[in-house]
């Protein structure tokens, strides 16, 4: 069934990876698979945080091909390396698990450009790449993933999140969500639900161009929406147009660099609590989510079929 | 509104609104909850009240302490700090004046016959699934599917409600104070539904029996929803129910749509020959 959850503080930068990690635990009964966070922090200095994998976690419940891993360290110099003949410029580097990475680098041209150059690397994937932005994901539960990476202390605005039950495709990194709107950066999407025409869409969109790293069906959305704004759709906009284009049952959260939107499809068939106020807005597929981050009596609601909202940090 | 159309059902020589049947007769005698009774049931004394506090407690210990306290004859009982956890209250077979401070989850007060449930907040879905008889009030909004599947009662939201309110509905009453989602009453099989706000699309999908009375705008009917001409019998019975859910709203009853079913679709044409004589 899947868990899905997020938060946006209004104007206020706090610790979102503390808060996301509490939601997504609570949300743990909803998918034991594996966690994801997209996390909107303070930056570093306008550069770009690029967060990659060179291999998949292929501990006990990964459905991942067993590797050696001496191939990571070879791949990551062959990131380096593109990174280095792209014309960007590695500032920072550090290595999170053994397949996992997160670098600082500035770079003036081309993300799309960059982002291909990358994931040349055999078996390298992209998790995002972004100003504010940084994506996270693993196997396990909200706790692991967030002690593995350090995020509790992260700080930041706003985050969304997903605990994944895997259904109709691996218990792997590439599987998980959040999924990176590639090549936009700071755009990343988490969804409950089922899509039915995915391969439709799938294939009209690798007709454009677009590229897909799983065969999970949410990734669907994220490259939906990347394609949307590639032609210059407003992010609401382009929200809206998924209610009619996409079949299947979904509610899904999107957040870019500022905002954070929750779409609900036009039979409200995947649950949504929403609480709002001057402050924040706290979205979960549980109430008992939100009430990990705001323990006391609050009204919530659920959204309402064919629903589409944006709030801005 | 616009999309209703003007046909009713009483031209078309189908609804007449008498209320026939065995479930009918039990789920709308005023006095239904004097009407059930459990051979294991708890002697209890709504004087004699106590509280749970459910702050760090799992679902199954706060169901299991409402179970002993109405084995020690405790006839209120008040949990607080619920903390909208998940299936709390349910397979209550007793009478029982149970007063929630705070918000439930998924699934709260699901199968129960008798208590009279009062909750401060908001619920999660699927609330009072299952419901045979009793009363549950609840203060603030409500998640989809309310009042899945209920057999009698009163159920009363007194904020809003998401889709699926009344879904496969078999007997009792819903009233919503505010607005309603999409397929409200879908597949409903008896009983009936009072929205006094604003409906989503598809009111009364599949809608097999039983009423819908809705007080604001209607997105869309579903397949075999039609409107009937309100009763002066429907706006007593309106009136009555409105009353005892303590809802404070203005109503023109004379503006409320009711909605019932047209009985076209195929399932009629397989009934039983006593039920088709009922239906028709």
């Amino acid at each position: 069934m899947c868990g899905i959850a997020g938060i946006i503080h209004k104007g206020k930068s706090t610790n979102v990876g503390g808060e996301m990690q509490k939601m997504l635990q609570s949300l743990k009964h909803r998918g034991p698979d594996s966690t994801g966070y997209a996390l909107y922090g303070n930056g570093e200095s306008n550069n770009y945080i690029l967060r990659f994998k060179v291999g998949e976690n292929v501990k006990e419940g990964s459905s991942a091909v067993m590797e050696d891993e001496s191939v990571y360290q070879e791949r990551v110099e062959q990131v380096n390396s593109k990174i280095s003949t792209s014309g960007a410029t590695l500032h920072k580097e550090e290595q999170i698990t053994p397949y996992s990475y997160r670098y600082v680098i500035s770079y003036d041209g081309d993300l799309l450009d960059l982002a291909k150059q990358i994931e040349s690397v055999e078996m390298t994937e992209i998790l995002s790449l972004g100003k504010s932005l940084e994506l996270i994901k693993d196997i396990g539960d909200a706790s692991v993933v967030a002690n593995q990476y350090d995020l509790s202390d992260f700080a930041g605005t706003h985050g969304i999140g997903h605990t994944r039950m895997a259904t109709e495709s691996g218990v792997d990194i590439r599987s998980a969500h959040p999924y990176w709107a590639y090549p936009f950066s700071d755009v990343s999407v988490v969804h409950n639900g089922q899509l039915t025409n995915y391969w439709n869409n799938r294939r009209a969109l690798e007709k454009k161009g677009m590229r897909f790293m799983s065969t999970c069906d949410s990734e669907l959305i994220a490259v939906y929406l990347a394609d949307k704004i590639r032609n210059g759709i407003d992010l609401e906009e382009a929200m809206r147009g998924s209610l009619d284009d996409l079949d299947g049952v979904f509610t899904y959260l999107v957040a870019t660099k500022d905002k954070l939107g929750m779409a609900k499809d036009h039979m409200a068939a995947k649950p949504m609590v929403l609480y709002e106020s001057d402050d924040l807005v706290a979205l979960a597929s549980e109430e008992v989510a939100i009430r990990t981050v705001l323990p006391e009596e609050i009204d919530t609601y659920d959204p309402y079929e064919g629903e589409v909202k944006v709030w801005q940090a | 509104m616009a999309s209703i159309k003007k046909h009713k059902s009483t031209e078309m020589g189908l609804h007449d609104e008498v209320l026939t049947g065995r479930t009918q007769q039990v789920f709308f005698n005023p006095e239904e909850t004097e009407n059930f009774f459990y051979h294991d049931a708890h002697k209890v004394d709504f004087n004699k009240r106590t509280e749970i506090d459910a702050n760090n407690l799992e679902c199954i210990d706060i169901n299991r302490k409402i179970n002993e306290l109405m084995a020690k004859g405790y006839g209120t009982i008040v949990i607080k700090n619920p903390g909208s956890k998940h299936s709390i209250g349910v397979g209550i077979l007793n009478k029982l004046n149970l007063i929630i401070e705070g918000s439930l989850g998924y699934f709260g007060i699901g199968s129960v016959d008798g208590p009279v449930v009062r909750i401060s907040g908001r619920v999660g879905w699927s609330c009072a699934e299952n419901m045979m008889a009793g009363k549950v009030v609840v203060e603030k909004n409500a998640g989809s599917c309310f009042g899945a599947a209920i057999r009698g009662g009163d159920l009363i939201c007194k904020g809003s409600v998401g889709a699926r309110s009344g879904i496969d509905m078999k007997g009792g009453t819903i009233i919503v104070g505010g607005d309603a989602g999409a397929f409200t009453g879908f597949m409903m099989q008896r009983g009936r539904i009072v929205i006094l706000g604003d409906v989503g699309p598809n009111l009364g999908d599949s809608l097999y029996d039983g009423t819908i009375f809705v007080g604001g705008s209607i997105k869309s009917l579903g397949a075999d929803a039609v409107e009937a001409e309100l009763t002066d019998l429907d706006i007593a019975w309106l009136k009555r129910k409105i009353k005892v859910s303590e809802i404070d709203k203005k109503i023109d009853y004379k503006k409320i749509t009711k909605i019932v079913s047209g009985k076209k679709l195929w399932n009629y044409d397989n009934l039983e020959p006593t039920e088709r004589k009922g239906a028709i």
